[in-house]
This record gives C-alpha cells, structure tokens and sequence, in this order.
C-alpha cells in the first residue's frame, strides 16, 4: 500500500506520517432539512465547523435581486469523519443549498465522491434550483427524504417525479436522527457510484448529455 | 475632499476577524487562489516544532503528529478555510509538513468505491 511519494532517503526528525486516502461527500439541502444531523449521526467525531469568509466585490449574496453593499460574508459549514479502515478517510461536510451559497461548492462539490441531497416532503420546491444546478455539473448524487415526525411519507417514486429526477437517481425516505439509516444512505450513494464508475465510458457521457439536455429543458 | 467611507455593515467583530485573519496570513488571503489545499487535503507533521514561526504555524505542526484534513485544522483553529490553506502552504514550502490530496477525479475507480462499500457495511 504505497502511501506517499515522499523519499525514505533524508532522516527525518519524526517518522514520516502515513497519509490515508481522503474522500469528500457533500449534504446540500435548504436550511433546517437535517444536514448537521445527518453528519452528527455518523460521524466518529463531535461535528465541527469550517468557515469561509467571502469578500469579493459585487459577489452575489442577497436573494432578491438587489446587490447588498455588504463586503463580507461568512458561511459556516459542518462536518464530520469517518474512518474506514486504516487507508480510507470519508469526510460528510453539510452545506446550504441556496444560490448565494454557490460560491463554497467550487471547494466542495468539485473533487467530492458524490452528494446526498436532503429534502423535506414539504417544501420540495427548495431543492429545485440544488437539483438542477448539480445536474448541470455532471455530479453524481442521489435524494434522501429526511422524514420530519409531522411530515407525511410519500413512496419514493412519487417524490422522482415531484423532483423530476432523471432514472436511476435513487431517492430514500430516511431519518437522519438514526445512525442506521444514514449508513443506508451513505451505502446506496457509494453503490450508485460503483454502478457508475462500471459504465462504459461512452454511457457515462452519454448520461451527462442526456442530463444536460433535461436541465437546459426545465 | 475625499472622506474615508466607512465599510457598509461591518460590524467590529467582522473588523477584528478580518484584520486577525490578514495579519496571520500576511495578506495573502484573496481571490490570487494559488493554493492546492482542498478541504480534505491530510496534512501531517514531519517536524514537531518550529521556533520562530507564528503560533498559528505551531499549532499546526502540533495537531498535525497525527494527520488531519485541512478543514479539521482550519475549524481548531477558528480560521476561515483559505486562511488555513495558506499556512499549510507556508509550512509546505518550509518542508515541515507532508500533504496528501484527495480524490478528484469525477469518478473513482471502482476498487477504491469497493473499499468505501465494505468500510460502510462494517459501520
């Protein structure tokens, strides 16, 4: 298991670390959908939090259209580990889903495994733009209907097509307070990506296009 | 006359933040992005100390014995993300850390999602 190309030939004053494998997945949904509780549940360690401080000029922070003259804005994400093995390292980081956030998935969503997207029955409609906006990327993600105690349960296929998501997307009803299903859902998105990862190369691009015509279309 | 505006709705804390952040950074926190440090960059110590860095470097290094991901560091240390990637750069150049980034392609190979599988099976 060749760790890291780092030369064995200088002595070292401490031994030099073994570096594991580190694999990113990132939790989007609208605020309150249960991002945070879905990593505390798996997670090896206490969540922490990681921020980024945005002071781009002109950067789009507001909703309604209006450019705020605010300078600075801070978004806090949370995360978690879990260690698989000795070699692997899986960390969930939870990020909000709204369009003025966008900014942060340039670090997270490039270069991550896969997302889960969170969704609460009763208000879809916030992760429509989340939806669309990752399809249009070309990444991998699957749905998990976190199920809020007063919130009704739909069968899975009623909510692809409320979510218009492409076939083979898998979409779960989950509870993102149980340990147990967040490892089913962590389980069905590497799944998902194994049976991706097999398709020929061409069925692969042939997916994006197909996506990428169905978002252009919404 | 030119008068100093005051920045639109920066509070002191915001102030303090910001002006900590660019000390500790010698302003080299911006959009310049020649960074490779991605969130689960793992970052381990080769060295246990260094005397004469800034404590932020220090902090660094001692956390860093056993190797952790940049964002774990930035979140101990209370630093926004690209301030954190600019320190590990520093102690990078300085050859007092090892790095190791993740991932990145869109798809991994299917015996590393093996891997992943059997790890969450095992959970």
């Amino acid at each position: 298991m060749g760790f890291n190309g780092s030369e064995p030939s200088a002595p070292a004053p401490t031994p030099v670390p073994a570096l594991a494998t580190a694999l990113k997945i990132a939790v989007v949904g609208p605020l309150g959908v249960g991002k945070t509780t879905l990593v505390t549940s798996v997670s090896e360690i206490s969540p922490l939090t990681t921020e980024e401080t945005m002071t781009r000029e002109g950067a789009r922070i507001d909703v309604l259209g209006h450019r705020s003259t605010k300078t600075t804005t801070t978004v806090a994400m949370d995360f978690g580990r879990i260690s698989l093995g000795e070699s692997i390292v899986l960390y969930l980081f939870g990020t909000p889903g709204q369009e003025r956030f966008w900014f942060l998935w340039d670090g997270l969503v490039d270069g991550a495994l896969g997302a889960v997207v969170l969704v609460d029955v009763r208000r879809l409609e916030e992760s429509f733009d989340v939806l669309e906006r990752l399809e249009r990327r070309g990444s991998a993600f699957i749905v998990a209907a976190n199920g809020f105690p007063e919130a009704p349960v739909y069968p899975v296929e009623t909510l692809r097509q409320a979510l218009d998501l492409p076939d083979g997307v898998p979409v779960l009803n989950f509870d993102a307070r149980s340990r147990a299903d967040c490892r089913r859902v962590l389980i069905a998105l590497t799944e998902y990506l194994l049976a991706l990862s097999r398709l020929p190369r061409a069925d692969q691009d042939d997916q994006a296009a197909r996506e990428q015509v169905r978002s252009s279309q919404g | 006359m030119t008068r100093a505006r005051p920045m639109p709705e920066l509070d002191d804390q915001d102030a303090r933040d910001l002006a900590r952040i660019y000390v500790i950074t010698g302003g080299r926190v911006g959009p310049s992005g020649r960074t490779t440090i991605d969130l689960v960059t793992l970052v381990g110590a080769m060295a246990a100390e260094s005397a004469g860095r800034a404590p932020e470097h220090r902090a660094i290094l001692r956390m860093c014995r056993t190797p952790l991901s940049a964002a774990e560091l930035s979140a101990h240390l209370r630093l926004p993300f690209s301030a954190t990637a600019v320190l590990i750069d520093d102690l990078l150049s300085a050859g007092l850390v090892i790095t190791r980034a993740p991932r990145t392609q869109v798809l991994p190979d299917p015996e590393l999602l093996q891997e992943v599988l059997r790890g969450l099976q095992r959970l």
